[in-house]
């Protein structure tokens, strides 16, 4: 089973290196750019994936982890802190090597804190923030739980929108680029920026963390930890009554997609330069949920196929308008037809006929 | 009766759900290293008292101590990781699982790898995956279902079903093991053997509490049996007096399908 995903994650690999090298060949580099969205909003999706298909939790809320984490970077590495500088706080910052000084295109005198900082920063509120909604909030089911996290997305969309820090209906623009690893001799740096001529670099720091935080969650899933999940999924009361902590490994497993929603916003900000409201929008939500839903549910493969798939096609805009309309018709669709995703339909339906559906329906039951 | 610290001790113990007096103020504690039973026809708030004793439900009033602490309050994983196992009633299997994979989930509480450890897959966690793994084949085998180990549970027959529900409840290595109904739907053959296995269950030194609907069954295995009728204790004894009480007789003699052996 091991030697299987270690195998499916090479083919990933060299699937990765030849599209590149096709589009070298083909010259359609400009595909690189949608391709290294896809690939951070697939982060995002596999994470939710855990809660969804594993701990059988829903969250309509996770665009607003995903906000939480770009808008925290954008703003604290745009805000300019020289008229604070001689706060106590900021000037510790700044001997702490957190803070950059640089000037701006007028030539003004600029300081802002390093983006290493700031996506901590990011990142570490929205595991707080996730853990703090999460304790009264996973103690509901369903219908209930479905309504408390998109009243948490609600919240964040509308904070942000009204917030003059986060830009307004504007959003946060000109976030410079995250440099990753310093130049060592000829090699590097390796930023996260949307340089035009950072592309191919970018593509490859874009999947190559998709591919570590994959690797991560199937080893999770392979672990104790992805079986205690798996027989919270099954039954809550018998997953108890062996010694699972139930409430506190959901709680967890929502902490930890929080975490991974947070990492794709902060670096898709960092790669666009920029942030705005339609990111933590209700739709995006509704869409990251149809992902997984499409995707197969407790499947973190096929929810990233389907993730950087359909996130690729979105981008380049083949769905023209009708774009959130045809997620919101994949979920119904799904839900529908499909309940163990798209991917396994076919194969199940061929041997079971409607079985499938009535298992589901069984399951819920 | 005896002077040995109890494995669990129930007093004065009360439910209600709303106006219906489920248990009715029971008390009765388990000797360490002995089979209990509680009978009672249907109804009579067996399995109320079970879920009251695994904490899923709370009592109205009384206390429940297990290993002289008190545990009720407690939630049923924190009651589960102090040592206490319970199979349940309606089998209550994880969909999707397999047999061993259902037992491998009785480890839980004597293994450690957490969101960390797993998801960086250190190697201290291979050698726990590798020992939750045979520890969990060795109670397939144990329960004679070892060649089922990669079926669904939840496919299986209805006495294997149980059997794997069993083995998930001693994969916990429990000190006292709650069984509601263990016999049922079960024929008489497969009742027998249920019967060998409980007996062998308490001389692996764990202590068994259960409830059955099978009387040949529970006067054969039990040290003790508590009898219960609308959510009270009206005896409780050896199974020999028991079979002579009058009370107790007169509860079974009101129900077709029962007979006091
Ligand atoms: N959750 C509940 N809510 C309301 N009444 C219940 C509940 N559980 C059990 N009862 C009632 O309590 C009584 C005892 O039930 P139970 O403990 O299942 O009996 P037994 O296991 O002895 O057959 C029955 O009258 C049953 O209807
Ligand atoms: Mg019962």
């Amino acid at each position: 089973m091991r030697d299987s995903k270690l195998l499916k994650i090479a083919l990933l690999i060299v699937l990765v290196i030849g599209v590149q090298e096709l589009t070298t060949v083909t010259d359609t580099q400009y595909y690189l750019t949608q391709l290294t969205m896809s690939a951070y909003y697939a982060l995002l999706v596999i994470g939710l994936a855990v809660v969804m298909g594993y701990a059988g939790q829903i969250s309509l809320g996770h665009a607003g982890f995903f906000a939480i984490g770009g808008y925290l970077s954008a703003a604290l590495t745009t805000h300019n802190l020289v008229a604070l500088q001689a706060n106590p706080v900021i000037h510790g910052l700044g001997s702490l090597g957190m803070l950059v000084s640089g000037q701006d295109i007028y030539g003004e005198q600029l300081l802002v804190v390093a983006p290493w900082a700031a996506c901590i920063f990011a990142v570490l509120m929205a595991a707080i923030i996730a853990l703090v909604i999460g304790i009264p909030v996973l103690k509901l089911k369903g219908h209930y739980l479905a309504m408390a996290t998109l009243g948490f997305g609600i919240i964040i969309y509308r904070i942000g929108l009204a917030t003059e820090y986060f830009g307004e209906a504007d959003g946060i623009s000109e976030v410079p680029g995250f440099t990753l690893l310093p130049a060592i001799g000829s090699f590097g740096p390796i930023s996260v920026s949307g340089d035009f001529g950072l592309r191919v670099e970018n593509y490859y720091v874009a999947w190559g963390l998709l591919v570590i935080g994959l690797w991560l969650l199937l080893n999770l899933i392979d672990s104790r930890v992805g079986r205690a999940l798996r027989a919270i999924h099954g039954s809550e009361e018998a997953a108890e009554a062996v010694g699972i902590d139930t409430a506190g490994f959901k709680l967890k497993v929502f902490v930890l997609s929080a975490v991974y929603a947070a990492f794709a916003g902060v670096f898709l900000t960092h790669y666009n330069g920029g942030i705005g409201p339609s990111e933590a929008s209700v739709m995006k939500s509704v869409r990251y949920v149809a992902l997984v839903a499409v995707g197969g549910m407790a499947n973190v493969w096929g929810t990233l196929i389907m993730g950087v798939g359909l996130t690729f096609l979105s981008l380049r805009g083949v769905f023209g308008s009708y774009d959130d309309a045809v997620f919101g018709a994949i979920l119904i669709v799904v839900m529908l037809f499909a309940p163990d995703g798209i991917l396994s339909m076919n194969v199940k339906a061929l041997f079971a006929g409607r079985r499938t559906t009535d298992e589901h329906e069984a399951k819920n039951a | 009766m005896n002077t040995r610290p109890r494995m669990l001790e129930l007093k004065s113990v009360y439910k209600n759900f709303g106006g219906l007096q489920a248990v009715h103020d029971v008390s009765f504690g388990v000797a360490p290293g002995s089979i209990k039973a509680v009978i009672g026809p249907n109804g009579a708030g067996k399995t109320t008292l079970f879920n009251l004793i695994s904490g899923n439900l709370n009592v109205s009033s009384g206390s429940i101590l297990f290993q002289g602490r008190e545990i009720q309050g407690l939630k049923p994983h924190a009651i589960a990781a102090l040592g206490m196992a319970r199979t349940f009633q309606n089998i209550n299997l994880f969909h999707g699982m397999t047999a061993l994979e259902s037992v491998m989930v009785g480890r839980h509480v004597r293994s450690r790898a957490g969101f960390l450890a797993g998801m960086l897959r250190t190697p201290a966690t291979w050698k726990e995956e590798r020992e939750i793994r045979e520890k969990s084949m060795q109670l397939l085998r144990l329960l004679e279902i070892e060649e089922f180990a990669d079926v669904e549970a939840t496919s299986l027959a209805f006495g294997q079903q149980r059997a794997v529900e069993m083995a998930r409840a001693l994969a916990t290595e429990p000190k006292l093991l709650l069984l509601d109904e263990p016999a049922a739907g079960l024929n008489i053959y497969e009742t027998a053997e249920v019967g060998r296995l409980i007996t062998r269950i308490r001389d692996m030194g764990i202590t068994v509490l259960l409830v059955e609907h099978d009387m040949s069954l529970v006067m054969d295995i039990s040290d003790e049996i508590v009898v219960l009728s609308f959510g009270c204790k009206i005896a409780e004894d050896v199974p020999t007096a028991i079979q002579q009480n009058p009370e107790v007789i007169k509860i079974y003699l009101g129900e077709d399908e029962e007979a006091v052996v």
